[in-house]
């Protein structure tokens, strides 16, 4: 198991022209931390619907590498989104689940994976050309290599410490991180 | 075999051709046999990225994405997948994402299935409370002009249209068996 806030800080290092989406809650807090960025989407709510917004990207702008971030939760409430994925065999989307085996933001009940649900196994059966788990933060420079250069689509289950960390609260409104995030892509 | 074209085909190829005019550049549908024709055209077409979802709440996160990669998207579904979608539809809103979605009804002129009442009669009124804009297409005569204007009120503006295809409009569904 890993510090969620490490392991993020680890993979966001050097993150060049990355596209950031990381899902609401805890995620979106993770991703703040490791360095506000104009290139984070950051969602405060569609729960279930991150991977689909980094598949709508990753589709327009095939020149850019795409990361979705979602928690476990928010994977598991889009799972028919893998299945989507795997149609269209987007090669510029990585999927990285923060996955905790826990709803952080409503009292930490344990979620599905804490019974032994598989993200890396459902995204092998849906066509991905790669997806594995990870549990060890010797791990995360790998997981790097894949957000830059690795051929999609993939998925990384990051399994990460279920411990409560502060809050670290970005940009909240959602024409503010849209417009900053288009601007910023358009000036790149 | 391809049956010569009939009025019934013409509606659909004015909306794809409205999607040209307007630059839709990716379309998310659940399949449907009112939309069959206007997605096998949106297919075939090489402008559009073409997106088969499981749920059309899907849809809804690929219209942002898409937005913030600089395309404009539009969904097709039927009136029950309004339904779907509601929570997700907060997305839009909440950022200002432009979005077209064709709606084709179920559950009013001469439907078959009752299970197809309860959303089909509260889709309009449902699509108002999330902050869309409706517009109600009767006609095949009226198809260019409405898709047309509610293209250009979606994407000029980044509003949320949804643009109903009645029932009549797309004739009642044959049962064979």
């Amino acid at each position: 198991m890993m510090d969620r806030r490490e392991f993020v800080r680890e993979l966001l290092v050097d993150r060049g022209d990355l596209l950031v989406v990381p899902g609401l809650g805890s995620a979106t807090y993770d991703v703040a931390a490791a360095g506000d960025h104009p290139l984070n989407f950051y969602l405060w709510g569609a729960m279930g619907g991150t991977v689909m917004i980094g598949l709508g990207l990753a589709l327009a702008r095939p020149d850019r590498r795409v990361v979705a971030m979602p928690g476990d939760g928010d994977m598991l409430m889009g799972l028919g989104s893998l299945a989507t994925i795997g149609v269209k065999q987007p090669k510029n989307l990585v999927i990285v689940v923060l996955d905790n085996a826990h709803y952080g933001e409503t009292g930490m009940q344990p979620s599905h994976t804490y019974a032994g649900i598989d993200f890396a196994a459902l995204a092998l059966a849906c066509r991905f050309k790669h997806a594995r788990t990870v549990a060890r933060l010797a791990e995360a420079a790998d997981v790097r290599a894949l957000l830059h250069s690795g051929d999609g689509p993939i998925l990384v289950n990051a399994k990460i410490d279920a411990e409560d960390v502060p809050r670290v609260l970005p940009l909240r409104d959602g024409h503010a991180i849209k417009q900053r995030f288009i601007e910023a892509l358009n000036s790149a | 075999m391809h049956s010569p074209p009939t009025i019934e085909h013409s509606w659909p190829d004015a909306i794809h051709a409205q999607f040209r005019r307007i630059g839709i550049r990716q379309v998310g549908y659940v399949p449907d046999a009112g939309h069959s024709r206007l997605i096998t055209l949106c297919k075939d077409d090489p402008q559009i990225a073409d997106v088969v979802l499981t749920t059309e709440e899907e849809g809804v996160g690929l219209v942002a994405g898409a937005a913030l990669g600089g395309q404009r998207a539009a969904l097709l579904m039927q009136s029950s997948g309004v339904g779907n979608c509601i929570n997700m539809f907060s997305l839009l809103r909440n950022c200002g994402f432009g979005c077209v979605i064709l709606v084709t009804m179920r559950g009013e002129f001469g439907e078959f299935n009752p299970w197809q009442v309860p959303m089909g009669s509260i889709t309009e009124d449902g699509l108002r409370l999330a902050g869309f804009l409706t517009y109600r297409i009767e006609s095949p005569d009226d198809v260019d002009d409405i898709v047309g204007a509610g293209c250009d009120m979606a994407f000029d503006g980044n509003l949320q249209v949804a643009i109903l295809l009645s029932q009549r409009l797309i004739g009642r569904k044959q049962w064979t068996k």
